[in-house]
């Protein structure tokens, strides 16, 4: 198994009064690919920061491999970093760029003239070691600057939303690369962003931030199937957020309509916040579900039909490849093993961004 | 069409005022007091006075343009370190002498430097030595200093405030110390600025003659002074632009090196 490389303990920081992490805890285990997810101000930018060196910690210790390394400046730390904007030194050629962190490490030229070669081979830029950055377009920018960083062998790459700045298509490809980067090169990614698609596509684990804790720390399937809570379930994809009352072991009430559930453990007639992920929403004729609604909107996706169906009072957002006209009365079904149980949050810290009914 | 004759204005004032005397001083440094043409008002710079003047003219802006350089480099790093509201005011109060007329702050700095002026009554006072300075070259260095120094200042506080503070949490990434980051991103990024700075400041400091009239005296002469004597006292228009045309000659030197490395126009703001 792989272990440990990176313990985060008690990390607390706050900018001019405003706590930004609150006793964050969080292990980074060795070859991993970790993103820490959130909305603007969760702290994820400051985690990294942290790491990078960028920032110290009002309290707590940054291990790293055994080391306390919370007090080390960034140029002695084994870690390098992709920032957003790329940040290359735009009076340098692009061979003089990825060269910039070995030549301070005294490298000889022969060996720095092999890393650039086998950089811009591993970033698909053969042939661009005397173009000046300017002249590059964006992904071929980040690109380099990921060159830049990955040649002094850091045991951990920082990526800081390094594909915020690019268009949809290319932040598609952009992302396998990253993830057939992180394969040839064996070591350690932590990623943030925002987006928790690119989260879900790349990620080995996700750590889902809001206003400086830690909401779940999962796998993709994990965070997106079992989120832990509102806030989580919210955030990660569309969903059916709904108040309810666990009655017994596997059985809830929502909406006054009881659902056989696989969940236990919650006691009796417990009041729980309950997701549904639109497409684990079934629609037949009237009367064969558990509950019968009107559909009142439709709209073509490509590759479903996403509904809005009124029903019990609750608008359910329905992704079906099916498609049921705007007026049709439908029934709705869900398999026991597609309804989530989760506690209600337990402080207002952990209440995420007011649960708007859909 | 219509952007066009918008500039209308400009291109007249640019012939007027630019251009024809231009052109008037080719003309009159390149002929003799009965028009025929002649290399002699330009070959004049060559008699020893003329070339004294000359040299001493570019050896003290020189010395002054260095002066400027290394108050403001550090200068313009502080203010860049500064939050935005404070360095607004910094930068502010730097300008505020700029906005006073430049006779005005020189014949300030006579009172001042005189011998029965201003700092001598308070040295005197507290039983500290003279300080003869007036009429000297470093009396001229100290007028070019205190009325070229913002011109330093501007354009290399505008090009250090443009480096991106990524580009040198960047640096420190890969592995770069203070000292690294400062020769290897700072001060190349920079040297735009730098270029403009000295350019802004070598060429007015070069070719004037206000400053050396006021602090230097009429004994200590400059290129500058020689040639407006020429004009305003032995009335001899030719010789005057001859002598013009050769001081043209370093200032276009000056502006080719600095066109050179300034391809980003940072000086432009002026």
């Amino acid at each position: 198994m792989s272990k440990k490389l990176i313990d985060l303990e008690h990390i607390s920081k706050s900018y001019d009064g405003e706590q930004v992490l609150d006793d964050l805890n969080l292990y980074i285990k060795e070859n991993e690919f970790l993103t820490l997810l959130g909305p603007s101000g969760c702290g994820k930018t400051t985690t990294l920061r942290i790491l990078g060196g960028f920032a110290t910690p009002d309290t707590g210790h940054v291990i790293f491999d055994g080391q306390d390394i919370t007090k080390l400046p960034p140029n002695k730390r084994q870690l390098n970093t992709v920032f957003q904007k790329y940040a290359l030194f735009t009076h340098m050629t692009i061979s003089e760029n990825i060269a910039f962190g070995l030549k301070i490490k005294k490298k000889s030229k022969s060996y720095i003239q092999d890393k650039i070669k086998y950089a811009l081979k591993l970033v698909n830029l053969e042939g661009y070691e005397n173009r000046m950055p300017d002249s590059l377009s964006g992904g071929q920018q980040q690109r380099i600057a990921i060159a830049r960083a990955i040649v002094n062998e850091p045991k951990v790459l920082l990526l800081d939303e390094p594909l915020g700045a690019l268009d949809l298509k290319l932040r598609q490809d952009m992302q396998y690369e990253l993830i057939r980067l992180k394969n040839e090169l064996g070591i350690t990614f932590i990623y943030v962003t925002h987006d928790q698609e690119e989260a879900l596509t790349m990620s080995d684990t996700i750590v889902v931030m809001n206003k400086g804790y830690i909401q779940q720390i999962g796998s993709p399937e994990k965070i997106y199937n079992e989120p832990e809570n509102a806030f989580v379930a919210d955030f990660i994809g569309d969903s059916n957020l709904l108040g309810g009352v666990m009655l017994e072991d596997k059985l809830v009430e929502i909406l006054g309509v009881r659902f056989s559930c696989v969940d236990t453990g919650f006691g009796t007639n417990r009041p729980v916040d309950v997701v549904i992920r639109p497409e684990d929403v079934i629609l037949d004729a009237p009367g064969k579900g558990s509950l019968d609604g009107t559909v009142t909107h439709l709209i073509f996706k490509g590759v479903h039909y996403e509904m809005e169906v009124t029903a019990n009072g609750f608008e359910w957002l329905v992704h079906s490849t099916s498609m049921f006209p705007v007026g049709t009365r439908v029934s709705l079904h869900v398999d026991p093993f597609n309804i989530q149980i989760m506690n209600k949050p337990a402080s207002e810290d952990e209440e995420a961004i007011p649960l708007e009914q859909q | 069409m219509k952007k066009k004759l918008l500039g209308l204005p400009y291109y007249l004032w640019c012939l007027i005022f630019i251009l024809a005397p231009l052109c008037m001083v080719f003309y009159y440094g390149l002929t003799d007091k009965n028009g025929i043409f002649t290399f002699q008002n330009v070959s004049a710079i060559s008699s020893p006075e003329h070339l004294k003047a000359l040299l001493l003219a570019l050896v003290l802006s020189l010395i002054a343009t260095f002066i400027c350089l290394l108050l403001s480099y550090p200068l313009s790093m502080i203010l860049c370190g500064m939050k935005k509201g404070q360095n607004s005011l910094m930068v502010f109060i730097f300008i505020l002498p700029m906005w006073m007329n430049f006779l005005l702050r020189t014949l300030a700095w006579q009172t001042l430097l005189e011998k029965t002026g201003v700092i001598n009554n308070i040295l005197s006072f507290l039983h500290l030595p003279e300080l003869v300075i007036i009429n000297t070259p470093y009396a001229i260095v100290l007028g070019m200093v205190y009325n070229f120094l913002p011109f330093m200042v501007l354009p290399i506080y505008n090009s250090l405030a443009k480096i991106d503070e990524n580009v040198i949490q960047a640096a420190r990434d890969l592995g770069a110390n203070s000292i690294q980051v400062f020769l290897h991103i700072t001060l190349p990024l920079s040297t735009p600025g730098i270029i403009s700075g000295i350019t802004m400041v070598f060429v007015p400091a070069l070719t004037t003659f206000v400053i050396s009239k006021l602090l230097g005296g009429s004994k200590i002469l400059l290129i500058g002074n020689v040639i407006e004597e020429e004009f305003t006292q032995a009335s001899n228009w030719h010789l005057g632009s001859g002598l013009s045309i050769v001081l043209m000659l370093f200032i276009l030197i000056n502006m080719a090196l600095s066109a050179l490395f300034d391809k980003e126009g940072e000086g432009s703001f002026l």
